[in-house]
């Protein structure tokens, strides 16, 4: 079907083009239209740089910008480049994507903050903490997807690994432990992932709907037989912020807010990712994986263990999502509750197919989602500004992720093999 | 992308493209206890290994087992009666107490008096009701199943249609019953039928999938849900804080059969009806054959010049159609209103139920009817042997593993490999 669809691509690109162009267009008259309402010339918009939380940081003046000026100029930006790709057409098409979205937000965070003073590095910040468990949960699906093994059971793994470590952590006092098992969690699942979907060749997205129905079903019956009668192994427990840890860090203007404000599974996120780019495009490792994923029968050919790869990254990939699951415990709230990782894990699978496959591409992709799930909890504090229903905000991440996976920016190629068990001849 | 095709036939004449068929064809009889013996035999497994979760989370079990060594009795005693309780207020919850139905019948018979007979089959018809809505949404999915959709968004689009089918019920006031209702139930279907041919557009447009597509609108259709029924939908008066909408016109609700407080309603009719439907739609058609061509082997449907694309979209949009009529009958039937989290996961365990049936309409009425039972009872086993009611999704992961993968049946029950095809048919990512 892959070679049907590209035909039928291919010779839509023309009109593709066209339509593109007309969306930046609708794009830029919007920012036009939408941004000037409500609003006066002169009014102003204030962007803090400084976050509540960081008093003791250094503090930076605040950014303050004229209303009309700026979504005016914004919006005729994004329009004109409409009108040109339209009619003439740009070469590439990524970068008008970055432009167009990054001038709607500007001028929308802008037009929101008239008046008053919205906080950017909190914004930002947040957006890194709401992205990490999406970029764990995207490391995960790269991890198993680039061995040819479909992983939707993400979010199952990260609901039983955070339940798991808030368990595990006041069970032994020990939030490392917690931690630990948290990990240990997520490779049980994936290996049993992986029983299923390379041992038994069972069809691998039936295979992580089993974990997700399973994960989701053992969650809120443990939640409601153990925790919620033991109260006590239900109590918060998280891992201190760097800034916590060392003050100094914290001081930094806007880096010390931006980056150590934060829990240390962001950072092991951030690790995470530089590593597996490394590994997975520099190293015989990430070569031979690379190698079963797209053709595991020149891998094989090859001398390499299919098989024994798979189980290796799936369950690796397993890991790393518990990782993600212990991040809504340990690293965020400190405590378990029914159903908290909330579509996260599907997100991350959307940020995985947007990123291309890649872990880079992941975390970009995972950093939108982070985005505009922060601006959805943000704009609630600015209601009075902003006159959306919070229902409509809470759904703004899911519509992200829809309007990234029907490919803004064309299309993606997932591995060959992905998805096919395999068999040895 | 696509993996070694698999073509699913009725009653397991078919074989996987994969394996050759070389075992000598069985007689009727033989083959229809093959196919029968997998979903039996998973079922049974699922539910022992279940108990091991309700043991395992009692203290007062764990406790006794503690002490295995000086009291072995004692701790196989005490798991035997928790278990058994527990899948005994299952059986009373489910289908209610034989001997007291006994007596009712009995009863009625001598005397010709109604309420205890009423009150003896209340479970029973509760199962019935609760069926109602899995026999809706299991076809749904099984419907994608057969065009190789995996439409887990069911539970968003009862959403939608008891939404869709809640307006149309409460605001059209003054109408005939013969007009009202069918009106009701038929634009609920409708907007699921628009809500669920989005993601089909998408997939046959795009490439992006279904499976997180319509995971997605889940939450959309959750949260548009919240914002209608704590706003514009929002019944007002003295209630006017409970997020509930107004409750229909009398005119829109699926009449009952029985006398209160048993519910069973004509949509258990509506949906044995609609199972046939689409029965004749899948086998006797052309359409149904177009999709279940693309579901088999969506490269060769194409060279045959079957639209791929226009029948990703039509089956989408029925299968969205069928998941909003749960919604609408649970609305019409049961409910009389739409409140805020009224399905308890209809539609998610739809997923499991038509994988427990095959994907064929008529293994998924039996699955839906299991499921229903499950479900109320374990509403009962919830109250009586406090068991919480999310065991039952413990139970519905192993059912699906076991029938999706039936060598490990097989293996644990030293089973031949039988002549049932494999049921599954889903892809990867369709890029």
């Amino acid at each position: 079907m892959a070679a049907v669809a590209q035909i039928g691509v291919r010779s839509e690109t023309f009109s593709r083009a066209r339509l593109l162009g007309a969306f930046y267009t609708v794009v830029g008259l919007a920012i036009l239209f939408f941004f000037s309402r409500n609003t006066h010339v002169g009014e102003l918009a204030t962007l803090g740089l400084n976050t509540v939380q960081s008093v003791k940081a250094i503090q930076l003046p605040d950014i303050i910008v004229p209303v009309l000026p700026v979504t005016a100029i914004l919006g005729a930006l994004v329009t004109l480049l409409g009108v040109w790709q339209m009619v003439r057409g740009f070469r590439t098409t990524g970068w008008l994507l970055g432009v167009a979205s990054s001038a709607f937000l500007v001028s929308f965070l802008v037009w929101a903050a008239r008046g008053t003073s919205f906080s950017l590095i909190g914004i930002l910040s947040a957006s890194l903490q709401l992205a990490t468990p999406i970029l764990l949960g995207a490391l995960s699906g790269v991890l198993c997807e680039r061995s040819a093994v479909i992983n939707i059971a993400i979010e199952g793994m990260m609901l039983g690994a955070a339940m798991t470590s808030v368990l595990v952590a006041n069970l032994t006092g020990s939030l490392w432990l917690g931690f630990f098992a948290a990990l240990a969690v997520g490779a049980l699942l994936a290996a049993w992932h992986a029983v299923m979907s390379i041992q038994f060749k069972m069809d691998q997205i039936v295979s992580g709907t089993v974990i997700n129905i399973f994960a989701t079903g053992l969650t809120s019956f443990l939640n409601q037989r153990v925790m919620q009668v033991y109260q006590n192994l239900n109590n918060q427990v998280t891992f201190p912020l760097l800034s916590q840890v060392s003050p100094e860090l914290g001081r930094i203007p806007i880096l010390g807010p931006l980056f150590f404000d934060q829990s240390p599974i962001v950072w092991m996120a951030l690790i995470l990712l530089v590593v597996i780019q490394v590994a997975l495009f520099n190293t015989r490792w990430g070569l031979r994986t690379r190698a079963v994923g797209e053709h595991p029968r020149a891998a094989d050919t090859l001398g390499i263990n299919v098989i024994r790869t798979r189980y290796i990254n799936v369950i690796l990939g397993g890991m790393v999502a518990g990782l993600g699951g212990a991040y809504f415990t340990l690293g965020s709230v400190g405590r378990f509750d029914k159903l908290m990782t909330n579509g996260r894990g599907f997100i991350a699978l959307a940020a995985m197919i947007f990123g291309n496959w890649t872990p880079v591409g992941s975390f970009a992709s995972s950093l939108i989602f982070g985005f505009a799930d922060a601006l959805q909890v943000k704009l609630q504090i600015l209601s009075g500004q902003v006159n959306i229903p919070s229902d409509f905000l809470l759904m703004l991440p899911y519509i992200v992720t829809m309007i990234a996976l029907a490919g803004v920016v064309g299309r993606v190629v997932p591995p060959a093999a992905d998805g096919q068990p395999y068999e040895k001849q | 992308m696509a993996n070694s095709v698999q073509v699913e036939e009725a009653g397991g004449g078919g074989t996987p493209a994969a394996k050759p068929a070389a075992a000598p064809r069985a007689s009727v009889w033989q083959r229809s206890l093959n196919a029968l013996a997998i979903p039996v035999l998973a079922l049974f497994s699922a539910l022992v290994l279940s108990a091991f979760f309700i043991l395992g989370s009692d203290p007062v079990v764990l406790t006794a087992w503690s002490k295995f060594f000086a009291n072995p009795g004692g701790a196989l005693g005490i798991s035997w009666k928790t278990v058994a309780d527990a899948y005994g207020a299952l059986f009373l919850g489910a289908i209610g107490n034989p001997g007291q139905m006994a007596r009712a019948a009995e009863l009625y018979l001598t005397t010709g008096q109604t309420q205890a007979l009423v009150n003896a089959f209340y479970p029973f018809t509760e199962s019935l009701v609760a069926s109602t809505p899995y026999i809706f949404a299991g076809l749904a999915v099984a419907l994608g199943f057969k065009c190789g959709l995996f439409n887990i968004g069911a539970e968003g689009q009862i959403y939608i249609g008891a939404l869709v089918a809640g307006f149309v019920g409460y605001s059209f006031a003054g109408l005939p019953w013969i007009i009202h209702m069918p009106l009701t139930f038929l634009a609920g279907a409708l907007g699921g039928a628009v809500w669920c041919a989005i993601p089909g557009f998408l997939k046959a447009k795009t490439g992006a999938h279904e499976v997180i597509n319509t995971m997605m609108m889940n939450y959309v259709a959750f949260n548009l849900a919240d914002y209608l029924l704590n706003g514009p939908m929002k019944r007002g008066g003295p209630e006017g804080f409970i997020p509930i909408s107004p409750d229909i016109q009398t005119s829109a609700e699926f009449p009952r059969f029985f006398p209160s407080p048993i519910r069973l309603h004509l949509g258990f009719i509506v949906a044995l009806a609609m199972a046939i439907l689409v029965w004749w739609f899948l086998y006797k058609t052309t359409l149904g054959f177009e999709i279940r061509t693309v579901g088999a082997n969506p490269r060769a449907a194409r060279y045959a010049g079957i639209s791929v694309t226009r029948n990703f979209v039509l089956a989408m949009a029925l299968s969205g159609a069928l998941a909003a009529m749960a919604g609408a009958g649970e609305v019409m039937g049961v409910n009389h209103n739409i409140a805020q989290g009224f399905s308890p996961g209809y539609g998610f365990d739809s997923i499991a139920l038509a994988l427990l049936g095959g994907s064929h309409p008529l293994g998924v009425v039996f699955a839906a009817l299991l499921f229903g039972t499950l479900r109320n009872g374990a509403t009962k086993m919830q109250s009586l042997a406090t068991i919480p009611i999310d065991i039952i999704s413990i139970v519905q992961a192993f059912v699906i593993m076991f029938v999706a993968a039936p060598a490990i049946i097989r293996w644990v029950y030293r089973l031949k490999a039988g002549g049932g095809a494999q049921a599954i048919f889903t892809r990867g990512w369709g890029g």
